[in-house]
């Protein structure tokens, strides 16, 4: 490093290094504009209490803690709207998902966002077997708020269980096994390894 | 014309008694019309679509999606990697892209991989079904194979988001694509002019967790079918489907809308039109009956 850049790096605040070090894509976002195009494209915008363009904007102000601790990130739903709009060709998408993730790792994401509940029930399930069961993960589903929102959630979903049995595309016999890949082995130590090495690259802040 | 084959993933939603099954059924329809094999990976995993990112991490997902391309490329060596679903054909086309691109990911990949014995190259081209029907064999070549066309319903091509971004099909553009409207053009049906939610977002995952925000852009993508004159809305994705088709009771419920709109493939018509019956076409998997498409299938 010369001289020159070490003191452009004392002056650059340390959670866009964070940002830059820990986060998928995060090398992108000091290329932001600040042109606002990407907010007014997130389907659930309104929802958000910062959208992408004043997400970037606080990594740069170091506001560390506003941007891990918001549920903004999690209203994604990867439209990718953002992504073929943004002149700076910024991976939006990939950015807001990697924030969530490293704010899930680090266990200060908002405990109670559906999404990032959802998104866990998801990956155990499909981890587990390989394949998505449906019926289980909709179950779990319901459930994740507590028994008692959750039978409350399942009756109002009946209806629409009955129709999807009805013409054949859930079935509740998946409950009892149901689908899955043959080398689960493979596939739990592929991935057992990747999360190795993912861990073994994060640095600390 | 020679037999088309093609590396075949099929992906969480197609399997037996799953919410895109009946997709999976008009597929198969289809691509018997068209001669097209399609030589399913064997083993293939679940991608972790778009919502896997929370638990899962880049890596991680990169290497759920790298399994499947290892898999093709032992066992349909030479073939194009083909999804009909498009969050599996985003989630793997991104991986390749994102391997080729990188050595890093790439070596780190594979590291990961060979715990399971495997190794990847990236070295297949990864295509959304549609692709291959518009590049492989065009609208001309389609056409032809029509014995009933579908006369007399309009039809309101609706997108979505992953099939059409980031990645899109070649020479459409993002905001106004009109090959789902050729297609059903070509299906000698009417499609609704300027559909002006055809690229909008119905939520995707977030539909589950977030579905009353998730239903209110679900309300205007129907709503705007009706607009346009619409019998029926076609779509090239299976979670634009489902949460399109299945939810409209709830919003009726909520927003005291009379919404019954059929939502449908577009191997669905492409069936029909073919001359397959209601079940080759996957009709009996409709939570709202296309009535119209459905007298076409039984005559
Ligand atoms: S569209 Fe791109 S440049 Fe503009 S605010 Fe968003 S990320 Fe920044
Ligand atoms: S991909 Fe996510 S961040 Fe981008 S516009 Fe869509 S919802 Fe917003």
């Amino acid at each position: 490093m010369s001289a020159n850049t070490a003191v452009v790096e004392r002056y650059r605040n340390s959670f866009l290094k964070e940002v830059e070090a820990n986060v998928e894509e995060g090398q992108w976002v000091k290329m932001c504009m600040q042109c606002g195009v990407c907010s007014g494209s997130c389907p659930l915008g309104p929802a958000w209490d910062h959208p992408p363009q004043e997400i970037f904007m606080m990594i740069r102000a170091g506001k560390r803690d506003e941007v891990l601790t918001s549920s903004s990130m999690w209203m994604c739903t990867s439209c990718y709207n953002c992504i073929v709009r943004c002149p700076r060709e910024l991976p939006i998408t990939h950015i807001m998902h990697g924030l969530a993730n490293y704010a899930h790792r680090l266990g200060i994401a908002p405990k109670n966002q559906p999404t990032r509940k959802f998104a866990k029930l998801f990956w155990d399930n499909l981890s587990k077997k390989g394949r998505v069961n449906e019926l289980k993960l909709g179950i779990a589903l319901y459930f994740m708020n507590g028994l008692v929102s959750g039978i409350k959630t399942a009756l109002k979903m009946a209806p629409l269980g009955i129709n999807m049995v009805k013409t054949k595309r859930m079935s509740p016999m998946e409950y009892f096994g149901g689908h899955g890949i043959k080398d689960t082995k493979g596939l739990h130590a592929i991935l057992k390894k990747a999360r190795e090495i993912e861990a073994a690259k994060m640095q600390k802040f | 014309m020679a037999k088309k084959e093609y590396s075949f993933y099929p992906g969480c939603s197609s399997q037996k008694a799953a919410s895109g099954s009946n997709y999976q059924v008009s597929v198969d329809s289809m691509c018997d019309v068209l001669d097209i094999q399609l030589n399913t990976i064997p083993d293939w995993n679940c991608c972790s679509a778009s919502i896997g990112y929370a638990e899962g991490g880049e890596l991680p997902r990169l290497a759920l999606s790298a399994r499947n391309m290892a898999l093709s490329e032992q066992h349909n060596a030479g073939q194009d990697i083909v999804a009909t679903c498009a969050a599996c054909w985003l989630a793997t086309r991104e991986t390749k892209d994102r391997l080729l691109h990188s050595e890093h990911l790439m070596k780190e990949t594979n590291e990961a991989l060979a715990a399971a014995g495997l190794n990847v190259k990236a070295n297949q081209n990864v295509r959304h079904m549609v692709e291959v029907l518009i590049e492989d064999f065009g609208y001309d070549a389609l056409g032809k194979h029509v014995k009933k066309p579908l006369e007399g319903i309009k039809i309101a091509g609706y997108v979505g988001c992953q099939t059409n971004r980031p990645f899109g099909i070649q020479g459409e553009s993002f905001e106004n694509p009109k090959y789902l409207d050729k297609l059903v053009e070509t299906m000698g049906a009417e499609p609704v002019e300027n559909y002006q939610k055809k690229v909008s977002c119905c939520g995707g995952a977030l539909a589950f967790s977030e579905p009353e925000k998730s239903q209110a852009l679900i309300k205007d993508i129907i709503e705007a079918a009706y607009d346009g004159g619409a019998d029926m809305i076609v779509t090239p994705c299976p979670v634009c489907q489902m949460n399109v088709e299945v939810y409209q009771d709830q919003i009726n419920s909520k927003y005291k809308t009379k919404f019954k709109m059929p939502v449908v493939y577009y191997s669905t018509l492409m069936s029909v039109a073919y001359g397959k019956d209601f079940k080759q076409s996957g009709l009996d998997g409709q939570v709202i009956a296309p009535n119209k498409l459905n007298a076409i299938a039984k005559k």
